[in-house]
């Protein structure tokens, strides 16, 4: 290589592009180093054969904030919110319940709760505004604050006491650490509408309704929300982010795995990739789990036992399962009206019943009931399936990492278990599967690199959050290896397609303190 | 005629702390308590001849020190005996034992575990630092963050100052520990399934949660930083039982010329003009007084003997709210002799200490996961006492009395408690000691068997919730019992609550008493008579 290199990214995951294009668009000579040979990590495109696309692991999401949008120009790139699509909570006897942005309605559901939703999602929606800036920016140290901490949490303090006002504010501080099984018995008595809203509490998390810190992954689902409503998750926010940042620069190579992080005398120079190849830069920044980056690329030896020990103690275990369906039809769903069929389909009758499978997996077993969530996304682009064919995504949950009696015995048995579930809701749909894919935890590790398969890359517990996310001593997005940062889900805010620990991390890289 | 300085509502222990300091700054105090004997949950009753059961609370660890010294409870014949050791039955016939001499310990942790027993120096050393920064928070009134008085702002820099003291690793592992689950937590130090059992069991008791539910390592910690003698983490046993606690306050209380009256139930407490003017009783009796304090729970003091009028809005909506579940049952038992443990060697000094039959995490959450569908585990946690081994006055000579306290046990069974769903939840009980100890069910004489439904009847906790609420993130510290009401003070003047609904929360510690006695005396512009500051040993 002749070609002077400053950044090189590990991973062209949509953190790591956010963060790739931010450097680029700031100057630097950018190259992102993507082991897969696409970018996208979990939010890319697959295919099980040459007729049957699916949207990527996360098959939903909400926009990207306004800001990422306008600093990397992505709507010039052909980014654009997609349509927003309801939430439907699926009853098996058909008496189905729609959440959309409007408000809430279903048969059977009691008056009182259709006013209550809209006031809860109001007082929510100011929580998730008040704690905006801890989000957007690095975590703020406890001691030894620089000013920027400082002024975060001063703003923070600021918007709970003013923002807020006392009583609201008592409210926040009362919710902030439990979980959302008590809140939501407090608000509703819907089964369906506590259901629906506790999956999105967990979805992702080895938490169940009742497991307290569901509140704060509920308040992080709410942040996206502030930017629009959810939507499919189509390639277009990967091609966006891929273009905007080749446009300023930045590399990207496919193909290329990255084997070690090169140090000397505690300073990251490079990295060295399968094959041998050795690329330098004077800053690294690894969009992988910071589990993988910092034991396996680059090693205990290297870091001060203290530290290595607390790496060693990050929690993430993933618990979600993605099933993906080639059907030769279009899928009917007793007592759905074919106009909702494009929303987002949970099964999640109540609380009790996500307990239950969460449970399950405590033990390393698979629930036979477990929480599904379903699109169809070839309703919504209808090149990702044959002409009046359909693709379905559904994200299975609780699936364990280690299955009791092995997963190469099971993982087919347990994927015609979720197809038939499947068929309760929808009696023609086994009729019409041609092909499937089951991606249990331990396949999306082997895919995606994240440790355990865990969609955040660490549990998304209070523990393992801000100032602590993924541990302290990196949780600026900088690491006790000089010129190596983080940037990825495992960095605070966390996961979700916010682009938010590519964007703080990049700012950090830039920033007072960072390398430049 | 009847006019008192202040009433207190409940002869609870610390009701009785409450009253005694009142007393002792020269108020003249009333305790009226609804039933005929005064302790409240801290009671010791002949329930079967020649026996005396403490059957609700079973030891004294948490009491503080510096109230035991302030009120001279020694002189009114309160004596701890601390215990020695604790210990897990293992299910293939092992056993794993805690003896609080540190050699004989660590033997014991390298029997089972090399790894464990260094780790275990660690461990201790991590929760002794946290108990000692926790401890200086016990005695202290929280401070409310939505004011901005200066009484507040200097609080709240108090505690800054504490935490400040920690170096910046300390305070992260600090957050850490106060938001993690036991058993992620313990999975830090330990590696051994029975060692991470015995240790995390103290941190579900009275807990509506399980070993993995984030918040409970703290628990732990109010488990851990009692103190007997001076010797942090250290359990202990009234000699007498329970009841001696209660006995020796009542007994402090009265030589400060505190007066009590038993079989008294208060009805209302009565508000005139934005003020508490005193309580009527079921008799209809009414009494007057300058200050009302409720010693009942949150739930009931709001819900049941307060007016709704009386009530700023919103209020009786968090104290509806307020989470009280009921997530224990309890056994006492008359024994005929010393039961045996085949397990343990001969004359081991372990059945001195808690027993303990639960050996692995999976079955401790187990448990939780049959507490969360309102039923009972037919694998339960049990903590196992037989104190009648060291005070001889619990039974008669030869004899012995057992207490057993079960995690978990239903608020209410699908289709409610019944008196034969209390036996079956009983001898479900019965039947896992019986698994140790083959000679047990021939020496039963007498089980009185406790759910939440006879502790709330009799000791009126809502829903049998020992620490008068759940100790969750939600209900501490300047949270508890509700945001905004957490200096004792209640919505209306001269009324105030010094119950375990109050910070620091449950245990038989007496600090909500003195906490809330040190607030009406500054109210009054009366000498302070409380502890000032935690005495550190």
């Amino acid at each position: 290589m002749t070609e002077r290199i400053d950044v090189i990214i590990i991973g062209a995951g949509h953190n790591g592009l956010v963060c790739a294009a931010y450097l680029a668009h700031a100057g630097m000579k950018v190259l992102c180093l993507e082991s897969a040979d696409s970018a996208g990590g979990m939010s890319a495109s697959r295919s099980i054969s040459d007729d049957y696309h699916f949207p990527g692991l996360a098959h939903v999401a909400h926009p990207l904030s306004r800001a990422i949008r306008q600093d990397l120009k992505l709507d010039k790139f052909g980014y654009t919110p997609g349509k927003a699509i309801d939430t439907v909570s699926l009853d098996v006897d058909g008496k189905h319940l729609t959440i959309g942005s409007t408000g809430v309605s279903g048969e059977g559901l009691p008056a009182r709760d259709m006013s209550a939703y809209a006031e809860f999602r109001e007082r929510y929606l100011a929580f998730a505004k008040a704690v905006r800036p801890l989000f957007e920016n690095k975590p703020p140290r406890l001691k030894d604050m620089d000013f920027p901490d400082k002024t975060a949490l001063v703003r923070l303090g600021w918007n709970l006491r003013m923002g807020l006002g006392r009583e609201s504010m008592y409210e926040f501080l009362r919710v902030a650490a439990i979980n959302i099984y008590d809140v939501l018995n407090e608000a509703f008595e819907d089964d369906r509408l506590k259901g629906a809203i506790a999956t999105d509490a967990v979805m992702g998390s080895a938490m169940g309704p009742r497991t307290p810190g569901t509140v704060l992954t509920w308040l992080q689902r709410l942040y996206g929300e502030q930017s629009g409503p959810l939507s499919m998750q189509s390639g277009q926010l990967v091609n966006a982010l891929t273009q905007s940042a080749e446009h300023a620069g930045a590399k990207l190579r496919f193909g290329a795995h990255v084997e070690k992080i090169l140090i000397e005398n505690g300073k990251a120079f490079g990295v060295e990739l399968a094959g041998g190849e050795m690329l330098k830069a004077r800053i690294i920044i690894s969009n992988a789990d910071p589990r993988a980056t910092l034991t396996s690329l680059v090693g205990a030896p290297q870091l001060d036992a203290m530290f290595a020990n607390r790496v060693a103690q990050i929690r993430g275990s993933g618990v979600v399962a993605k099933l993906h369906l080639a059907l030769s039809g279009k899928p009917e769903f007793t007592g759905l009206p074919e106009s909702q069929l494009g929303d987002r389909l949970l099964v999640a009758p109540s609380m009790k019943y996500i307990e239950h499978a969460f449970n399950h997996s405590k033990y390393n077993e698979c629930s036979g009931s477990p929480v599904l969530e379903i699109t169809i996304p070839s309703l919504h682009d209808n090149s990702l399936a044959p002409d009046s064919h359909h693709v379905m995504s559904v994200n299975v949950a609780f699936v364990p990492y280690e299955l009791e009696g092995g997963w190469a015995e099971q993982q087919s048995t347990i994927a015609y278990k979720v197809i038939s579930q499947l068929g309760q809701y929808s009696p023609n749909l086994k009729s019409l599967v041609v092909d499937h894919e089951f991606l249990t935890p331990r396949d999306i590790e082997a895919e995606f690199h994240a440790v355990h398969g865990h969609w955040h890359h660490g549990e998304l517990s209070i523990h393992q959050s801000f100032m602590m996310r993924p541990l302290h001593g990196a949780a600026q997005y900088d690491t006790p290896v000089d010129g190596l940062f983080l940037c990825g889900a495992g960095c605070h805010p966390g996961g979700g397609l916010t682009g938010l620990p590519g964007r703080n991390a990049a700012r950090r890289v830039l920033g007072p303190g960072g390398a430049k | 005629m009847n006019n008192y300085d202040a009433i207190v509502i409940g002869a609870g222990h610390n009701g009785l702390t409450n009253a005694a300091f009142l007393a002792k700054a020269g108020m003249r105090v009333l305790v009226v308590e609804k039933n005929p004997y005064v302790g409240g949950a801290t009671v010791s009753r002949e329930l079967h001849a020649g026996w005396k059961y403490s059957n609700c609370s079973y030891v004294c660890s948490l009491f503080r020190p510096e109230i035991y010294n302030a009120l001279d409870l020694g002189r009114h014949g309160l004596k701890v005996i601390p215990l020695v050791s604790s210990m897990t039955f293992k299910q293939d016939g092992d056993y794993f034992g805690s003896y609080s001499n540190p050699n004989i310990r660590r033997h014991e942790l390298m029997r089972h575990s090399q790894r464990d027993a260094d780790a275990a120096i660690r461990f201790d050393a991590d929760v002794m630092r946290w108990c000692r920064l926790i401890r200086g928070f016990l005695l202290r009134t929280p401070p409310d963050p939505g004011s901005f008085r200066p009484r507040d702002a200097f609080e709240f820099a108090y505690l800054m100052k504490k935490f400040h003291e920690l170096s910046e690793s300390q305070l992260y592992e600090f957050i850490r520990f106060f938001t993690m689950s036991i058993a992620e937590y313990l999975e830090n130090y330990f590696e051994n399934e029975t060692i991470l059992a015995h240790y995390s069991g103290g941190s579900i008791i009275g807990t509506g949660l399980g070993v993995y539910s984030p918040g409970t390592a703290y628990v732990l910690l109010h488990h851990a930083m009692g103190d007997v003698d001076g010797n942090v983490g250290a359990w202990g046993f009234a000699r007498g039982g329970m009841g001696a606690v209660s006995g020796a306050l009542a007994s402090s209380f009265q030589a400060y010329g505190g007066e009590i009256r038993t079989d008294a139930e208060v009805v209302n407490i009565n508000v005139s003009g934005n003020r508490a003017t005193g309580v009527e009783l079921a008799s209809g009796e009414k009494l007057s007084a300058r200050v009302v304090v409720s010693n009942l729970d949150a739930k009931r003091t709001f819900t049941k003997v307060m007016n709704e009028k009386d009530l700023p809005p919103g209020l009786l909506q968090r104290a509806r709210n307020f989470k009280i579940r009921g997530s224990s049952g309890k056994l006492n038992i008359a024994l005929d002799g010393m039961p045996t443990f085949p397990s343990l060697p001969k004359d081991s000094s372990l059945t001195l200490g808690h027993m303990h039959f639960t050996d692995t995490l999976g079955r401790l959450e187990k448990a939780y996961d049959d507490w969360k569908d309102d039923r009972w585990s037919a694998d339960p946690y049990c903590d196992t006492l037989i104190p009648s081994q060291y005070d001889p006055s619990l039974a008669p000579p030869g004899k012995h009395m057992m207490t057993v306290f079960v995690q978990y046990c239903p608020v209410e069974p699908e289709g409610g408690w019944t008196d034969e769903k209390r036996d079956q939840f009983g001898q479900t009980v019965i039947d896992q000691i019986a698994d140790y100890s083959p000679d047990f069910k021939d020496l039963l004489l007498h089980a009185e068997i406790r759910t939440p439904r006879e502790l709330e009847d009799e000791v009126g906790l809502t829903e049998g919730n020992i620490f008068q609420g759940e100790l969750t993130f939600d209900q501490l510290m300047f949270n508890r019992p509700f945001p905004g009401y957490a200096q004792y003070r209640g919505p209306v003047k001269g009324m105030y609550m010094c119950g375990s609904s109050t910070h620091p929360g449950g245990g038989v510690m007496g600090a909500p008493g003195a906490n809330a006695a040190r607030e009406i005396l500054r109210d009054l512009k009366k000498p302070d008579s409380t502890p000032a500051e935690f005495s550190d040993d």
